[in-house]
Formats: C-alpha cells, sequence, structure tokens
C-alpha cells in the first residue's frame, strides 16, 4: 500500500520544478523588493525604518499616480461588472442566433490589445474619426484632443471594457448557470414578481461570483498600464500617469528606494483584496 | 416579434462596438495606401469611416510580409517566446497542479494561497528585483529574460488545479490499486481528463505572452529582438496601412485557434470562478 515516505518524494517530483522556478523569479524578487524598501541606499544598508514610504507619500508624482490609479479602478470595476452582468442576464435566456452572440462577445478577449491600438489612434486623435462623427452630428464646436486631455482616461476605459466584458460575462453565466432551477420554480409558484426574483434570488446566489468578478476586475485595473503605454507611450497624458508609470520611471532613475517602497504600497493593496477572497471562500465552505 | 429576438436587438449594438475594432482593421488592411490617406490624413476634408475598400488590393500585406523583412523578423521574435513559455508552462504547471491535487502534505493550502496571491501581483511590483536576477543569471538581452518568468508564471497551475479539482478521486485510487505508478497516473489518466483546461491554458497564457509588453521594455536592451506587439503601436500613423495589415496578421493566430476551440476556453475562464 502507500508509503508516506515514497509519496514526499513523489510530491516534490511534481512541484518541485514549479516552486523552484517560482521562488527564483516571483518569490525572491518579491522579498528583495521589502528589504529594499527598507534600507537607506544599495551602498548604504542601514535600516532606514519608514522614511522609504514617507518620502513617497510626500512626493506629489507619486500622490498623482495614486490617485489617478483609484480613479481609474473606481470607474472601471462597477462599470465592467455591471454592463457584464447585463450581458450575462440577457444571455442566460433564449436569444435568437445565442451562439453567434457568445462568439462575438468573447473575441476581444483573444485579440492582442497591441493590434487593435492602431484603430483607437484614429479614433481618437485630434483630426480624428469620433472627432469627425461629433462635429457632423453637431455636437461639438471644438475639437477634443481626447488623448491628451482629463477624457484620455474615458478612451483607456473603453479599451479596458472592451478587453474585459467577455470574461466577466462567462464568469457570471457559469454562475447564473450554477443557481439550481427549483429556487425559481419555488419562487413562482408563490407568485412571486420578476423584480423580487432578481432582488431575492438571482442577486443572493450570484453574490461568491460577483465578489470574484469584482476582484478580479480591480486586478486587472491595476493591470492598465500595458494598454495606456501601448496607447500614449512612455509619457502620457498627467491624467494618465498611473503607479505602474511612476514604478518605471523610478527604475529608469534608478531610485531603488521609492520604488521598492511604491511596489510594497501597490502589493499590499493587492494582497488585501487577495486575503478577503480567500476569507470569504473559506466561511463559505464551513457554512456549507 | 418574440421574446428572443428582442433580447438579439438588445445585444446587438454592445456586439457591434464590441466587434468594430476588429473589422476596421481587417478592412483597412486591404486599401492601398493611398486610400488610407485619403480616408483619415487628407488635409482638405475631415476623417471619414469607409468599411469597404474602393479596391481590394494586397499591397500592405506584401509590404509586410516580402518588402520589409523587419515586420517578419519582429512576427517570428513573437512565435518564438510564446512557444517556449506555452510549452515550458504546460510542462511545469501541469505537473505542480497534479501535486497539488493528488497529495495531502501540511501547508499545501497556504502555498497555493501564496500563488495565488503572485498570480494577482501586476509584473511592475517585481521588476527590479527580477532585473537584478536576471543579470545575476547572465540572461539580460537574452530570450530566457523573458522566457523563463513566463514558463513559472502561477497562472497555470492555478487554472489546471482547478480542473484537475474536478476529477473524482475513485480514479486515482483505483489506478493505484491496479498498480499504476504515479507518474503513470499524472500522463495517462489525468491529463487526458484536463484537456480542454489544457487548451484553455494555451489561449489564455498565449494571448497573454502574445501581447507582452512590460518584459521586453525592461529585460531586452536589443530592440532587435522585440516581439511584435512591441513594435505595432510605434508604426508611425503615416505609415498606417504597415500598420493595419501587419495589426491583422498579428491577431489571426489567436482568433483562429479561439474559433477551433471555443468550447473548452469558455469551460476554462468558467473553471478560474469555481470556488474552492
Amino acid at each position: 500500500m502507500k508509503k508516506p515516505g515514497r509519496e514526499a518524494g513523489w510530491i516534490v517530483f511534481f512541484i518541485g520544478p514549479s516552486l523552484a522556478g517560482f521562488s527564483i523569479f516571483y518569490v525572491i524578487p518579491f522579498l528583495m523588493s521589502i528589504f529594499s524598501s527598507f534600507i537607506k541606499s544599495p551602498f548604504n544598508r542601514e535600516f532606514a525604518g519608514l522614511s522609504n514610504y514617507i518620502a513617497l507619500i510626500g512626493n506629489p508624482m507619486f500622490r498623482r499616480a495614486l490617485w489617478n490609479t483609484l480613479l481609474f479602478t473606481g470607474l472601471a470595476v462597477p462599470l465592467c461588472v455591471i454592463l457584464s452582468l447585463f450581458l450575462a442576464l440577457l444571455m442566460n435566456k433564449a436569444v435568437f442566433k445565442r451562439r453567434v452572440f457568445r462568439t462575438l462577445l468573447i473575441t476581444p478577449l483573444v485579440c492582442p490589445t497591441a493590434s487593435v491600438v492602431i484603430v483607437w489612434q484614429i479614433l481618437f486623435k485630434r483630426y480624428g474619426l469620433v472627432n469627425s462623427l461629433l462635429a457632423s452630428l453637431g455636437l461639438q464646436t471644438q475639437l477634443t484632443d481626447w488623448l491628451n486631455s482629463g477624457y484620455a482616461v474615458l478612451v483607456v476605459l473603453l479599451l479596458f471594457l472592451w478587453k474585459n466584458l467577455g470574461y466577466n460575462m462567462i464568469l457570471f453565466l457559469a454562475g447564473l448557470n450554477s443557481i439550481p432551477r427549483e429556487y425559481y420554480d419555488v419562487a413562482q409558484s408563490f407568485g412571486a414578481g420578476s423584480l423580487f426574483i432578481f432582488f431575492r434570488i438571482t442577486l443572493v446566489y450570484l453574490g461568491p461570483t460577483s465578489f470574484f468578478v469584482i476582484i478580479l476586475s480591480i486586478i486587472n485595473s491595476f493591470k492598465i498600464f500595458r494598454e495606456v503605454f501601448l496607447l500614449t507611450g512612455y509619457y502620457p497624458d498627467k491624467h494618465l500617469y498611473m503607479i505602474q508609470h511612476y514604478i518605471n520611471n523610478c527604475f529608469t532613475k534608478l531610485d531603488m528606494q521609492k520604488l521598492s517602497s511604491a511596489s510594497i504600497i501597490f502589493s499590499i493593496f493587492i494582497f488585501i483584496v487577495v486575503y478577503l477572497l480567500f476569507r470569504r471562500n473559506q466561511t463559505r465552505l464551513n457554512n456549507e | 416579434m418574440n421574446r428572443s429576438k428582442i433580447r438579439a436587438l438588445l445585444l446587438l449594438p454592445v456586439v457591434l462596438i464590441l466587434i468594430f475594432p476588429i473589422i476596421m482593421l481587417f478592412a483597412n488592411s486591404f486599401m492601398t495606401a493611398r486610400e488610407i490617406e485619403s480616408h483619415y490624413y487628407s488635409a482638405e476634408t475631415s476623417p471619414k469611416l469607409v468599411l469597404i475598400p474602393e479596391t481590394v488590393s494586397f499591397e500592405q500585406y506584401i509590404r509586410v510580409l516580402i518588402k520589409e523583412p523587419a515586420y517578419l523578423k519582429y512576427f517570428w521574435n513573437s512565435v518564438f517566446i510564446t512557444f517556449f513559455i506555452l510549452a515550458g508552462q504546460l510542462v511545469v504547471a501541469s505537473m505542480a497542479a497534479f501535486g497539488f491535487s493528488v497529495y495531502r502534505f501540511r501547508g499545501r493550502e497556504l502555498l497555493f494561497f501564496l500563488y495565488i496571491v503572485v498570480m494577482m501581483m501586476p509584473f511592475i511590483v517585481t521588476l527590479v528585483p527580477n532585473y537584478i536576477i536576471a543579470g545575476k543569471m547572465g540572461i539580460l538581452n537574452r530570450w530566457s529574460s523573458v522566457i523563463l518568468p513566463g514558463i513559472f508564471s502561477p497562472f497555470g497551475v492555478f487554472l489546471l488545479r482547478q480542473f484537475m479539482k474536478m476529477v473524482p478521486f475513485s480514479y486515482i485510487e483505483s489506478a493505484r490499486l491496479e498498480s499504476c505508478s504515479d507518474p503513470g497516473i499524472y500522463l495517462r489518466i489525468m491529463l487526458p481528463l484536463v484537456k480542454s483546461g489544457l487548451v484553455a491554458l494555451i489561449i489564455l497564457a498565449g494571448v497573454d505572452s502574445w501581447n507582452m509588453v512590460e518584459q521586453p521594455l525592461i529585460f531586452l536592451s536589443d530592440s532587435s529582438r522585440y516581439p511584435l506587439s512591441m513594435i505595432l503601436s510605434r508604426i508611425n500613423l503615416n505609415e498606417a496601412g504597415i500598420a493595419f495589415a501587419a495589426s491583422s496578421l498579428y491577431m489571426i493566430p489567436f482568433l483562429l485557434l479561439f474559433l477551433h476551440n471555443e468550447k473548452a476556453l469558455v469551460a476554462g475562464i468558467a473553471m478560474t470562478g469555481v470556488k474552492e
């Protein structure tokens, strides 16, 4: 039968390679970041307490980057979640040509953003299609410089929704499918109205899925640097200057201390979010 | 009109907006440089949207594929990077996922939690230490500096473990009773059962490395090693024609892969939402 010693050997055999690479390329770099956020400089490794963090928070560029990142997340996440829920609710019922719709809704997910950037640029440049359309509709008297003004956030938001709606919709569809049919039957037999059914059954049982979708959207909104970089290069409009730009700039200036502290603050945000996700799963499991 | 058609009408505008960039890209890639210029860059008239070329021309594709070989070279760079990341990740991640789902050991959940936390971190957080480590390993400005971290990305372990959890443990026990070895169980029982998970991983992780930006930006100082994803957005707007054709070509591989494996991809995405 099973021998514990042999099993330990197999665990190392199967997980070992992954764990080794995972440590070298992810865990150790992260620990190094924590370390360098608490020292004075790479050459003077004295313990610096929280002084790097305090300097960072006093830095106006960092505050702008933090504010922009939070603003973007605050706009993008609710919009993305509500829209994808709406799509999933529609797609969960009988829809004419449903299969075709589903395929088209997920297609952006597999399109590299780098490929569609050219379209976005032509749409939103100063003498671009959007301005020309608005002008011909008489909605606009002067040209908006979409990518170099506060509106730039909206453009990136559109790109974010374009990329992420499909993924979230599938998650919601899976969640809707897992709600037992009988709940609806029972509610209907009691003569419950459709609003009651939506708020008291659908939304309630969709809770865990919604939570996951929200978390995932938050995380993805933190990764928006890639899209912003592709769209606007190294020097975006100040409204699009994200924490990742700040970190990237510290990198080019070799300002390790600010860079690590910024990374650590950023990771603490993410860690809290992921921890909440896990805690919730555990309690759910215990209640079942 | 019945309800299913009303729903379709509600969905139609959303779908049109989502599909529009792709259609515009392909449509424009078949226009001549002159036509593109007259649509979007004419000094006299305001830009207008045209989705059907005056004359279907392969001029841009011929430029990208034959006349200006640099683009093809960047394309192959992308293929090379993505291929090795996927090949490596499929092996390493499926083995680790197998280990996490078949064996019970102390600290298993904690270790897996660590994988998930790291999976959620944007690459930029560990940028500099990564750079230092790549420097120590002597792989800076080499392909391996972007390929190796990609291979060990925790996402694959997470995704495949979700699939393997669905495999009844009795399958594994009965295989053991028939004295099948552990690698045998992994190869002959587990892998065939999670085939759609592997396909979903190929598409999701593949698109991600195909679209790689941050890593080459930092690790590859020699821009001739850049993948095409780094180049597309830098093509000057005066050469929009080339950008349209190159971007269209860049989109095709994963679009085809997706259209042939939509079911597996949908199952894979749904699986990322399944709870512990």
